[in-house]
């Protein structure tokens, strides 16, 4: 609709245009360039878009052309492989798939606990393409999926733009999400999480939302709440819609805007959003039981008192009479309201707020109560350095688009804003929620690119229109005065045009460089395969990971256990397909703190704690012969923390000396023993690293060890990978009693 | 009519019975010798044999014979027949093929060599006979550490086993080092550096047989391919896609106990003799599109080296092989299709391609080749040299609607002579090269309508 109307907007100002010129030119040529107006403004939206969408998905091909087509990254790992066993064994079989091959000897109810909307879609992909005779491999569908997704993402951005402001902005939105890093560093080919959909089920959300209050339509909020279907299936950050939008709503009802199209809106997409997400059983009842979801739904029976209030107040013509009964009904509903959450709480049906959501709100609290979860790189408070990064102008713009959205309040700018703004906190709190906030960036951005843009080229525009009509009219002078007038602003306010025009577009520029170059630099490397410049400029591949994998998978028992830190857990079981202890899908922080605690015992201590968890080897990542910085040595200290925060034999100022995490001769001497130190630089120190150094010495750390005479009793070495980078051990079993 | 067809049976009776009775003892083995090459785990051994005709009727064939535990891992018996005198050898190949013996003493197992043309009473032929063993060195001990060299037991006879009284007979083998713990003495039977001689032995009975052990060390890669699948696809567009997946593992002396990296980096020489990392593949010439993958991703260590004869691809597995340890991977490539597919006289296509498995020095112990033709193909039929197990499937690939059929050849126990080439004929129309880009015009055509249609299509219920 936005866009017809603005069509015939331009018709009708080409025609106010060529009015005065229709005396001196040809009808027939601009009756026929007009006509063609909309068809060419058509095409060339078209065409950028479509060039678009295809940018999106080139862009984010980097690491295919520089590696392989292969997944990336920890999670990504889990993802292909219940894909792979989605389209070996069928739906069903995936929903009631209990995995004995992670979390030795509990298992993990697969079904139950991971958000299918991404596996899904990669099968129905996969399926699709399989019955259009395209007989691909599925890794390579699981490959694709993200940059696809992320094509769709701009579509949607493109309606959404257009929806909140005009397709101008609708068309700058689209470009600027295409490329922006914040959202390419998690949808690069290969990136295969759960974001790279849930980012576009999450904007298409939004943007159905926003138009369905915009034109009340119920079709519109049907359309939302299979978006919020989508994104429930998808990924946990569902929690951002079912919050943002009662929120925004809340809003517009306290600043007067309430509507009968919001209240349409609202119901459907909530109902049947609800009913639909209690379908995905990782969520199950949790709409209507936790603490999380209460607000929606405080929200929701709120909107009824407002109509029926407002049927009331049709109802009752004395004024006086409807305040008194607002007042009663108000109070007794938030009494009601209180009582039911009091009640709801106090005996339990009604979840409290989960330690993650806590720790959204509050960035201290992970660090205090959890371990776990401010142990992950991805969820430290984010650096100004990120922000910059990972947006670039869009920094500088996003205030500009703020101003533009005041300045124009509507319902659906006033959605954006509260996007925006709300998701740039989280994004402060948690690297890995710049992610979210990236299309609220974008689309505010793109508001005041397009805005400025349109209001510069307007102002050329009128310039244009004026000294033309000054030349025609030049003989009469009795517009002398106003001609003066005019001239002195207008040189000035025309070049002012001029110069801001060329500064847009060299930001632009700009941003444009930018992120291709972070894109290739920085978030196209898969880390599973690390890359590094050799002396003479060529480069080297350390595949270790991927070759410590396949030794497992190849040369060990089909039921072997393997302990390793819970960061390894998910590339062992889909790459090496073997049983592990812990894995990246943290639900048992006893668990991880049992193999937290094994790591750092002494080899006799943790060598009980092996065998009780049948433990057949051991794994562990070390850096200290190529310099790999995130290895478990440097990871040592979290496993400490996590260990010892459910087993307190593990006290943390025992591996510190003078508070300081050292590995050399000034080691604390349960550093020296513990098993983590053992098994990472055993005979390390036979071992010459780099020319001029003594032997064992870390090039990770930059010390020489301390402990270079490592005897291991109960574990023996079964495999070391060409670049040490990955150590294996065999758990001996324990030698017969005589 | 039934006399007729009983002077036809006697007939036929009496002309099988020709050869098992002239095969039975009228043959002698004036002279024999016997070398064995024990230097890979491929053994090969040359047998050359001189043989009389001391009986009255012509003979047209003879026999070789096999112990048992020699027969169930021979992968290859080749015979020539050598005429002509010293400066002047010819050799000319003869046909040998496996036979039941009915009165074959403790599971013998037995070839039938046929002569070019019968041999008549008092004459003498001299045959070269060429026999491949695979399996035949067991290791001992069994499991060796990573700093053991690898010692294992090749067993045989010091006399030639044969159904024919042996007049004279000498038997060399070659170890690969000097290093040998020990050997069944027959007298006379010495050492020398690599080389142990049996022999020379007068007068043995016919089905004489005296088992001798021989340890020594074998520190060669004893590289066993446990299956090998090679798929080759005919696209007529101008391509040949070769992928070939194997299941390689290391057939020696199993890996015991650790397994030092500072060890394997440092000490090289000496610790894991027997382990090996580095493979060689023959590739056809103007191979390209080289990749070496397996499951889970593409393999970094591989090296392409073109050539107007041949290509050599050199690549290692993710880790070095110890004895036991596995690894599976996938090579695939791309020839062009002029230098391996031609038309025939009549009509047919046909495809000249080589068998056997690509890897030098391997043993396969299972080896699956698959052609698949074009879409549309029919009358498949094969052409080998020796005996295959073959089969038809059907196979969809891009764009399919009634799938390519697949010729399916397999065989047990390959050995690299087995790399010769085979043909399979099929009939082709060119006009099924178009129905895929048939297929891909039409879709976007119904694409580019579908658009056209719904531009131009009111579909509103309600009017504007």
């Amino acid at each position: 609709m936005g866009g017809k109307q603005d069509s015939t907007k331009s018709e009708s100002m080409a025609t106010t245009k060529t009015a005065p010129d229709l005396l001196n030119s040809s009808i027939f040529s601009f009756k026929s360039l007009k006509l063609k107006t909309k068809q060419q403004e058509l095409l060339i939206r078209v065409s950028i878009l479509g060039l678009v969408y295809v940018l999106a998905f080139i862009a984010r091909l980097f690491s295919v052309l520089r590696y392989e087509s292969m997944i990336h990254e920890f999670d990504p790992y889990f993802n292909y492989r219940t894909t792979l066993f989605l389209t070996e064994k069928g739906f069903y079989e995936f929903w009631n798939w209990f995995d004995s091959e992670s979390w030795y000897p509990l298992g993990r109810i697969i079904g139950g606990t991971l958000y299918p909307g991404l596996m899904v879609t990669a099968a129905l992909i996969y399926w699709t393409l399989r019955f259009l005779r395209f007989f691909v491999h599925i890794r390579e569908v699981c490959v694709l999926t993200a940059p696809f997704f992320a094509s769709n993402t701009t579509l949607v951005a493109y309606f959404f733009g257009k929806e909140i402001w005009d397709t101008g902005a609708g068309l700058v939105a689209a470009v600027l999400i295409a490329i922006c890093p914040g959202y390419i560093s998690r949808s690069v080919a290969g990136s295969y999480d759960n974001e790279a959909v849930a980012i576009f089920a999450l904007l298409l959300t939004f943007y159905l939302f926003v138009k369905a209050v915009n034109t009340g339509s119920l079709a519109w909020a049907l359309g939302s709440a299979f978006g919020y279907f989508y994104m429930v299936s998808a990924w946990g950050g569902y929690v951002f819609i079912i919050n943002l939008v009662p929120l925004y709503v809340l809003v517009l009802l306290i600043t007067g805007r309430y509507s009968m199209r919001l209240y349409i809106a609202y119901n459907c997409m909530y109902i049947l959003g609800m009913l639909l997400a209690m379908q995905i059983r990782f969520v199950g009842f949790q709409h209507v039981q936790s603490g999380e979801h209460m607000g929606a739904m405080g929200v929701f029976l709120l909107m009824q008192v407002f109509y029926f209030l407002d049927w009331v107040k049709y109802q009752l013509n004395d004024i006086k009479l409807f305040q008194t009964f607002l007042r009663i009904t108000v109070t007794s509903a938030i009494l009601v309201g209180g009582v039911a959450l009091g009640v709801g709480t106090a005996s339990g049906y009604i979840s409290p707020w989960t330690g993650r959501f806590y720790s959204l709100l509050d960035p201290t609290y992970a660090k205090d109560h959890i371990p776990i979860i401010a142990s992950v790189s991805e969820h430290q408070p984010t650096a100004w350095s990120s922000f910059m990064f990972d947006y670039h102008i869009l920094l500088f713009l996003f205030p500009a688009g703020l101003y533009f959205c005041f300045k124009r309040l509507t319902d659906a700018t006033i959605f954006i804003v509260m996007y925006g703004l709300t998701s740039l906190y989280f994004a402060g709190v948690m690297v890995r929620l710049i992610l979210v906030a990236t299309p609220a960036v974008c689309l505010i951005s793109a508001i005041a690119v397009s805005a400025t843009v349109k209001n510069l080229t307007s102002l050329l525009r009128t310039k244009q229109k004026v000294p033309q009509s000054g030349s025609t009219k030049g003989a009469g002078s009795s517009k002398a005065s106003s001609k003066v007038t005019l001239d002195q602003s207008q040189p000035f306010q025309k070049n002012g045009a001029i110069a801001l025009l060329l500064g847009v577009f060299y930001l632009l520029s700009r941003y444009a460089i930018h992120c291709t170059w972070v894109t290739s630099e920085a978030y196209s490397s898969p880390s599973i395969v690390l890359a590094a410049r050799g002396a003479h400029g060529n480069r080297i591949i350390f595949d270790d990971y991927r070759e410590a994998y396949y030794w497992l998978r190849q040369n060990t028992p089909t039921d072997a256990k393997i302990m390793s830190w819970w960061d390894y857990g998910y590339q062992i079981t889909a790459m090496g397909n073997r049983t592990v202890i812990v894995d990246n899908n943290t639900w048992n922080n006893t668990h991880i703190a049992t193999v937290g605690r094994a790591m750092s015992s002494y080899e006799d201590e943790a060598y009980d704690i092996m065998r009780s968890l049948d433990v057949n080897y051991v794994l562990v990542v070390f850096g200290g012969v190529t310099g790999y910085s995130s290895d478990d040595i440097n990871k040592f200290l979290w496993m400490v923390r996590i260990g010892g925060g459910v087993f307190p034999v593990i006290k943390e100022p025992d591996y510190l000396v003078n508070g300081e995490f050292r590995v050399d001769k000034g080691a604390s001497p349960k550093m020296l023993n513990c098993l983590m130190y053992k098994l990472c630089y055993y005979r390390f120190g036979e071992l010459t690293t780099e020319y001029g150094k003594p032997t064992g010495y870390d090039r990770a750390r930059g010390v020489e060890i301390g402990n270079k005479d490592i005897k291991l009793e109960h574990l023996e070495e079964a495999y070391t990978t060409s670049n040490w980078i990955v150590r294996i051990y065999r758990v001996k079993p324990p030698t017969n009693r005589l | 009519m039934a006399a007729r067809i009983g002077i036809f049976i006697v007939f036929v009776a009496v002309f099988l019975s020709i050869p098992a009775f002239s095969s039975a003892q009228d043959l002698q083995i004036v002279n024999a010798e016997r070398r064995i090459d024990l230097s890979s785990h491929i053994v090969k051994a040359f047998l050359t044999v001189k043989v009389e005709n001391i009986g009255k009727d012509p003979a047209a064939e003879m026999l070789l014979a096999f112990p048992p535990i020699q027969i169930k891992n021979l992968a290859m018996v080749q015979a020539l027949a050598v005429t002509g005198k010293k400066k002047k050898k010819t050799y000319v190949p003869l046909d040998v093929k496996p036979t039941e013996q009915p009165d074959a003493p403790n599971d013998t197992g037995y070839f039938r060599v046929s002569f070019v043309s019968p041999l008549g009473p008092g004459e003498t032929i001299t045959l070269e006979v060429l026999y491949i063993l695979t399996h035949s060195l067991e290791p001992f001990p069994v499991e060796i550490t990573q700093s053991e060299s690898q010692l294992v037991y090749y067993h045989d006879s010091a006399v030639i086993l044969s159904p024919y009284h042996v007049k004279q007979q000498t038997t060399f083998v070659k170890t690969p080092s000097t290093r040998v713990e020990s050997f069944t003495s027959i007298e006379p039977a010495n050492r020398a550096g690599k080389e142990i001689k049996y022999g020379p032995y007068e007068n043995h009975a016919p089905n004489s047989y005296t088992p001798v052990i021989i340890h020594f060390e074998n520190n060669s890669p004893f590289a066993v391919v446990e299956e090998l699948e090679r798929e080759i696809e005919i696209s007529h567009w101008g391509s040949l896609q070769i992928t070939e997946h194997y299941k390689l593992t290391h057939g020696g002396a199993r890996h015991k106990g650790v397994f030092s990296r500072v060890d394997y980096q440092s000490r090289r020489s000496v610790s894991g003799a027997s382990s090996f990392n580095g493979l060689l593949a023959v590739l056809p010439p103007r191979v390209n599109s080289v990749y070496y993958r397996d499951d889970i991703g593409n393999i970094s260590t591989s090296h392409l080296r073109t050539g107007f004869r041949k290509s050599e691809l050199e690549f290692e597995p993710r880790y070095p092989l110890f004895g036991g340890w596995r690894a599976t991977f996938i090579i695939g490539y791309r020839v062009p299709l002029e230098d391996y597919l031609f038309e025939a006289s009549d009509g047919r296509r046909y495809l000249n391609f080589t068998f056997g498995c690509p890897l030098v020095e391997t043993i396969v112990n299972k080896l699956t080749v698959k052609v698949v033709l074009p879409e549309g193909s029919k009358d498949p039929s094969a052409v080998l040299p020796f005996t295959v197990n073959q089969d038809l499937q059907v196979k969809y690939s891009y764009l399919d609607i009634v799938g390519r059929t697949v010729v399916v050849l397999q065989k047990d126990n390959v050995v690299p002579t087995h790399n010769v080439p085979f043909q399979v004929y099929y009939t082709f129309k060119p006009i099924y090269m178009l129905a895929e880009p048939f297929m891909l015009v039409s879709a976007f055509f119904f694409v580019f309508v579908a658009t056209l249609a719904y531009v131009h299509i009111d579909l509103n219920i309600v009017r504007k």
